[in-house]
């Protein structure tokens, strides 16, 4: 059962997904209606599908670098939902719905490895620590697409050629904003995600800290946002220099998302989690 | 025979300096309602005065004698000699003065074509011209048609989307770069219609306050009363960076009044604010290396035309389009205001109907007196619907040729078979 939630909304985010993509192109507002609608029935399943096996193996389903990926996916879509009920942009669908569709792919081409779970694995810190930091990832991809939507604009305009993108992207200033706010979102939830799970740590582990590849890289990439909040409250950094900014501290981030549990061992990494052994 | 006639001047027709005499009295076309409503000749009237032209519509039975004195009138507004009036108007009649109308409506005829603010601003010359009562059935219609042309002409065609201006473009470009104008400073530097019709067109789209510098303090004075805007030095422009968010340039100066230094020092300052030069002057008046800063923008005249002719092929194949959608309600009006003219006959035949319905009822009343209320209502009913039945053909016939060259003939037949005279 739990397969046939999967697949549907692999299936409904990919239509949107495309659906999204065609209506950048075309600009008609039914095709932006439809995608939506596939969106939004495409997170539903997935909802669906995260609390099916939630209740199937009592812990939050990110244990392997698929289940990781879907989650990661779902969170992005979640931001995405928030934003638009903000900031109303159409254009935003287009950009981040290809990126979780994109997501979801990687994630069903991946083995499913479904197995027992380990009880300090049914932890509610455990909960909170990992929605909470997804929850941020997923900001923080909104923060990324933005500023790359931002850079197209911003270029468009410095060299004088309004290509295609100059007419269907929104203003500089709101693209801005945008890379503004869900960096403040990310950053708070990041941090969240990095408290508790230090005190999930201290329970388990009875350490807070173990300088584990995955929490040296988390708190690189804390640090990295750390600088970029900073420069832009306290210096006024904005527009191209922070985007460029956020865009490398995403790839920081997806470094240490992917890179770290699948390369670098340590307790954080998949292979552990995968095989559910004992910390 | 009723003639619809438009006598106006726009940007094409007449130099700003007669467009200006009319335009400076902002209760004008309040007068303008007052006259012609108390015109004999004029039926309808109405009265457009805006920065850019004047419009006066009226329809009338005798059209010589309405011409006269709307132009009469005209040049007693801006105080002005009928002789030098005449040859900067345009007078238009019969169809082709609705055609103009539904033009000037869809923003087909503006100095800028698709700017959108001509259409509110009919609007608001037509709520006027209906408080005072001035217009009629006719212009009422008209005027309907004219906004319903308009909005089809805004949907259908990609004109009102990118309109054709430089001073537009450059609005379009602070739009993309600031979202909104609304409590952005503007400064602008020299002057000349160019410059001054993109401060106005910034003006209109929120921007709230604007700062006016000039070699001559007194000239920088005479700008600012135009907009309501603050005078100050020149000499204060490079501090004026830190205030304000646009910049726009139009002097005769032959150096640099900014250069790369000088902006690069403030950016700071200003928290790193978007800052966005429209350089309107030849030769420039910003370096264009200013450009290579972040978060700031430099356009100058010919840039700003660059970005325009992109769309002119795109734009050509949409006038054609909305040159259509103009002619399809012309021609739909045409039809409606052809009806006009059998509608009197019509209602003389159902007149005529009810007075002898009430007649023959009078007659009978005596008769009738032993009927009870619902029965007197019955034959009342009864009546009446013997009438219409008789009369629905007739009509029929008269609104089917509505259109036909020998309606009149048609008519005077009608109206001599039921005695209407």
């Amino acid at each position: 059962m739990t397969a046939i939630w999967f697949n549907m909304a692999l299936v409904f985010e990919l239509l949107a997904g495309v659906g999204f993509i065609f209506y950048l192109i075309k600009q008609q507002k039914a095709l932006f209606r439809y995608s939506s609608w596939a969106l939004l029935g495409g997170f539903i399943f997935h909802t669906i599908f995260l609390w099916d096996s939630y209740m199937a193996t009592g812990a939050i389903p990110v244990l392997e670098f698929r289940s990781a990926l879907s989650f990661f996916s779902w969170s992005i879509i979640l931001a995405y939902l928030v934003f638009h009920v903000k900031f109303r942009l159409r254009v935003l669908a287009s950009f981040i719905t290809p990126f979780a569709a994109f997501l979801m792919i990687i994630s069903s081409a991946l083995p499913n490895t479904n197995g027992p779970v380990g009880n300090q694995f049914k932890s509610l810190w455990l909960t909170i620590h990992i929605i909470a930091a997804f929850m941020g990832n997923g900001m923080f991809a909104i923060t990324f697409l933005g500023a790359i939507m931002y850079l197209i604009l911003e270029r468009s305009i410095k060299k004088k050629k309004l290509g295609s993108f100059y007419s269907r992207l929104p203003s500089l200033a709101t693209l801005d904003s945008i890379n503004y706010y869900s960096l403040v979102y990310g950053f708070i939830l990041l941090t969240l995600g990095m408290i508790t799970g230090s005190i999930y740590a201290q329970f388990i582990m009875g350490t807070y800290w173990k300088w584990d590849p995955k929490e040296v890289w988390s708190l690189i990439t804390w640090l990295s946002y750390a600088v970029l909040i900073h420069e832009r409250l306290a210096v006024g950094w904005r527009g191209r220099r922070a985007a460029v900014m956020s865009i490398i501290c995403f790839c920081i981030l997806i470094f240490t998302f992917a890179g770290v549990s699948l390369w670098f061992g340590g307790y954080h990494s998949f292979e552990n989690l995968g095989a559910r052994k004992a910390l | 025979m009723i003639k619809i006639i438009n006598i106006g001047m726009n940007h094409d027709s007449a130099p700003v300096a007669l467009r200006e005499c009319l335009a400076t009295d902002p209760n004008n076309s309040t007068k303008a309602f007052d006259v012609m409503r108390n015109m004999e000749c004029i039926k309808e009237a109405f009265f457009l005065s805006t920065c850019n032209r004047v419009e006066a519509l009226v329809v009338t039975e005798e059209e010589e004698e309405a011409k006269k004195k709307v132009i009469s009138m005209m040049a007693g507004m801006g105080n002005l000699p009928e002789e030098g009036l005449l040859p900067n108007l345009y007078i238009l009649q019969g169809m082709d003065a609705v055609r103009h109308m539904f033009m000037v409506a869809s923003s087909l005829d503006s100095m800028v074509v698709g700017e959108p603010q001509i259409l509110g601003q009919i609007k608001e010359a037509y709520a006027g011209a209906i408080r005072q009562k001035a217009s009629g059935v006719i212009l009422n219609r008209l005027m309907h048609r004219a906004f319903h042309a308009a909005k089809r002409v805004r949907t259908e065609t990609g004109i009102c989307e990118s309109a054709v201006s430089i001073s537009y473009a450059a609005v379009e470009l602070a739009k993309k770069i600031f979202h909104a104008l609304e409590g952005k400073k503007v400064l602008l530097i020299g002057a000349g219609q160019m410059a001054e019709l993109a401060a106005r067109h910034l003006l209109s789209h929120g921007v709230t306050s604007i700062v006016v510098a000039n070699r001559t303090f007194d000239r920088a004075l005479e700008v600012a009363e135009i907009f309501k805007a603050r005078p100050v030095y020149f000499d204060e422009i490079v501090s004026q960076l830190l205030e304000v968010d646009i910049v726009i340039t139009s002097t005769a100066a032959q150096d640099f009044l900014f250069t790369y230094e000088q902006v690069k020092a403030c950016l700071r300052k200003r928290k790193n604010r978007p800052l966005f030069f429209i350089d309107i002057a030849v030769p420039r008046n910003v370096q264009p290396e200013i450009n290579d800063l972040n978060n700031v923008y430099v356009y100058d005249i010919d840039e700003l035309k660059g970005i325009i002719q992109i769309n002119v092929e795109q734009r050509k194949l949409e006038a054609v389009k909305a040159e259509r959608i103009i002619q399809e309600e012309v021609v739909k009006f045409e039809k409606w205001l052809k009806t006009l003219a059998v509608v009197p006959t019509i209602v003389s035949l159902k007149e005529k109907a009810e007075s002898i319905i009430a007649a023959e009822l009078k007659k009978s009343n005596s008769t009738l007196a032993v009927l009870s209320h619902e029965q007197k209502q019955a034959v009342e009913i009864l009546a009446r619907s013997i009438a219409e039945k008789l009369l629905t053909d007739p009509i029929s016939f008269l609104k089917g040729r509505s259109a036909r060259p020998t309606l009149n003939n048609y008519l005077d037949v009608v109206r001599r078979l039921f005695n209407l005279e």
